[in-house]
């Protein structure tokens, strides 16, 4: 799995994906095929708004008193038989779940669908210590074979489209196990057929399972794995040692809680009522052995931001992605991280800091339409923490921005200037430039440069009277 | 143990505790639907119709019409070998012939069960508003690799099992068991519900 270090900033890496008409074409069909599936199963549901505002206030409580509760969890992980580790960074995480896995013995994992996992890059790690990841997700396995990056939270290879499914699986399967059937068709019911045998023989056999979890109860110790496929609960269920990584921000309080995230999550997410498989276990189960490992990589410092915060309620549903103007043309990879679209845009900065062209950039990777607002089931206001986000940016730099603002004060604060630069403006029209010189150019990269009018009003005023 | 420290150190820096709510928070609104509003006929016609839009096939039999029902849906699906339960109520197979039970008891292994035509369980609950299926290792259920493996899976539901709405079925589940949501088949197999009207 390749990871995001270095990606450009967001508004070059959207140029390349917006011309490139086959990712829009895919983009779209999808987006739209999901939204409306969605707004058809919100819509029926006579008290939606009552379930967002308990989602969003049971997520508040949680991080308002998050020491409380992961206390809480992990007292009643370990009743349960399970065994609790405490990761405070990505390197953490993945050493704990390497050495992990070596004291089984075993060189193989399979893995569910997680986005903590990818966040860390734990293949990778993995990797590096001899130990070979299995990606089970029908989408995730198209992003390992492909050697590629995900694009979307819930289906990481939205991007593609089934000749180029087909192809990936009749270049690289064999690598990994069974190879895909020679004759094979890229209708998708034949894809799903050679992925789901492809990927059969692993789950009967494998005896490391890796997991995340879309929610963990602090009252029991429960953690619940919602998913499509089935081929989650495989790997949750079957193997001798179960590893679940779980960023701190996934616990709710109370089992109760789970009754108001079970309705929102699956109707949000895939517009479906209820999504088809879901797995919820306590501690060790039937047999196994169970590790729980909580990950901070970030976490804490989001909660530490007063408007930011709120970002740490989400739910990975993805509805923001599915309904936003701009993720429907750039595509998930101009987001350089595992979390695109209107969440990435607001999650990334704040996880990782502003620390570099990338994550600065991303908070104006939005036209502020609010669509994701209106459709987050945990009411996140992505706008505003956009908004402050972009302050923070601009009090860090953007040269060009800063004295930009200087010359338009000076300018507009002075009637004569202003209509000296009017005046300029309209006789020079015909040599406007495509791009702004130096510092300004950061502004001229996204957009055309206007060409200004012939005559400002004042002198078409002053000519007309 | 230096990670969990440093952790909870930052959260309790970061936490924007608000006095007056207590350690746990402020209570939350529940002002959603909790129970149901519908006659119970009409919820366990709407559990028929929400399964069935999810490709399952569902048959309503009343429950002296068990046995026979069972026995005619696993002869349409030329079934030889089904893997069940150790607790599966002995009355359910009544009539039944040509089908060879495996008991899994001790424990069939992945391979065997891979092979079976099918699984018969019951289960803990049914939802009718999401067409799900809720089993829990209880009676008649089993541990969760029987009904994962086998490419069919026959559930038996009785209608004073099925609820409405998702919060009446999480106040009846008990965390502690292992729970399994089903809504829909089995990837790449068949789903068959006999809802019995008793």
């Amino acid at each position: 799995m390749n990871s995001f270090v270095g990606m450009p900033s967001f508004p070059e890496a959207s140029s390349v994906a917006v011309g490139d008409a086959q990712l829009r074409h895919n983009l779209r069909k999808a987006t739209h095929t999901i939204r409306a599936k969605r707004a058809a199963v919100v819509g029926e549901q006579p008290d939606w708004a009552a379930l967002r505002e308990a989602g969003a206030a049971i997520k508040d409580r949680t991080l308002r008193h998050l020491d409380v509760y992961l206390e809480r969890l992990e007292a009643a992980v370990v009743a349960a038989g399970g065994t609790v580790h405490w990761a405070a960074d990505a390197a953490e995480a993945n050493r704990i779940v390497t050495d992990l896995v070596k004291a089984t013995g075993e060189t193989e994992v399979v893995k569910v669908k997680s986005m903590a996992t990818q966040e860390i890059d734990l293949n990778a790690a993995l990797a590096d210590a001899g130990i070979r990841a299995y990606e089970t997700d029908l989408a995730e396995l198209i992003v390992q074979l492909g050697d590629d990056w995900p694009s979307h939270i819930l289906v990481p290879a939205i991007h593609r489209n089934r000749a180029e499914i087909r192809e990936i699986f009749l270049e690289h399967m064999a690598d990994w196990g069974r190879p895909a059937p020679p004759d094979l068709k890229d209708d998708p019911r034949a894809l799903a057929e050679a992925a789901r045998l492809h990927l059969r023989e692993r789950f009967l056999s494998a005896r490391v399972g890796i997991s995340g979890a879309n929610f963990a109860v602090a009252e029991t110790g429960t953690l619940v794995v919602l998913e499509s496929e089935g081929n989650g609960r495989m790997c949750l269920t079957l193997p001798e040692t179960l590893i679940s990584v779980v960023g701190i921000e996934k616990l709710v309080p109370t089992w109760q809680d789970l009754e108001v995230f079970m309705q929102l999550l699956p109707r949000s997410s895939t517009g479906e009522r209820m999504n088809p498989y879901t797995s919820m276990w306590t501690g060790a189960t039937e047999g196994q052995t169970f590790h729980l490992v909580l990950l901070d990589n970030g976490r804490t410092s989001v909660l530490a931001d007063e408007v930011g915060r709120q970002a740490l309620r989400c739910i990975r549903c993805s509805a923001c992605l599915n309904v936003c103007p701009v993720y429907e043309r750039a595509g998930g990879h101009a987001y350089g991280s595992v979390y695109p679209g209107p969440i990435g845009a607001i999650l990334t900065p704040q996880l990782r800091g502003m620390a570099g062209p990338l994550e600065e950039s991303l908070p104006y990777a939005s036209t502020l339409c609010g669509a994701c607002y209106e459709v987050c089931p945990v009411a996140i206001n992505i706008p505003e923490v956009l908004l402050d986000l972009r302050a923070k940016a601009v009090t860090h730099g953007h040269v060009g921005q800063r004295l930009a603002m200087g010359a338009a004060r000076r300018v507009l604060d002075s009637p004569r200037w202003l209509a000296v630069a009017q005046r300029s403006a309209g006789r020079f029209r015909r040599w406007t430039p495509k791009r702004l010189p130096g510092p300004l150019s950061a502004w001229s990269d996204t957009r055309d440069v206007p060409v200004p009018p012939k005559e400002s009003f004042r002198q078409w005023w002053a000519a007309s009277r | 143990m230096r990670a969990r420290e440093e952790i909870l150190r930052r959260v309790r820096a970061a936490s924007p505790f608000q006095s007056g709510e207590g350690d746990e928070g402020a209570s939350v609104p529940r002002a959603y639907r909790r129970r149901a509003v519908m006659p119970r006929g009409d919820v366990i016609a709407l559990f028929g119709e929400r399964a069935a839009g999810r490709r399952a096939a569902v048959r309503h039999v009343a429950a002296d019409e068990l046995a026979l029902a069972m026995a005619a849906m696993l002869w349409a699906r030329d079934a030889k070998r089904v893997a069940v339960p150790a607790g599966l109520p002995r009355g359910w197979f009544a009539g039944l012939d040509g089908v060879r039970r495996l008991r899994d008891d001790p424990p069939l292994d992945h391979a065997t069960l891979a092979e079976t035509d099918g699984v018969v369980t019951g289960c803990a609950l049914a939802i009718a508003e999401t067409g799900t299926l809720v089993l829990d290792g209880g009676r008649a259920q089993g541990r969760r690799a029987l009904t994962l493996i086998p490419r069919h899976h026959l559930c038996v539901v009785h209608a004073d099992q099925i609820v409405h709405t998702v919060p009446e079925a999480v106040r009846r589940l008990d965390p502690y068991r292992p729970l399994n949501w089903i809504s829909g088949p089995p990837s790449g197999g068949t789903l068959e519900i006999l809802v019995v009207e008793d």
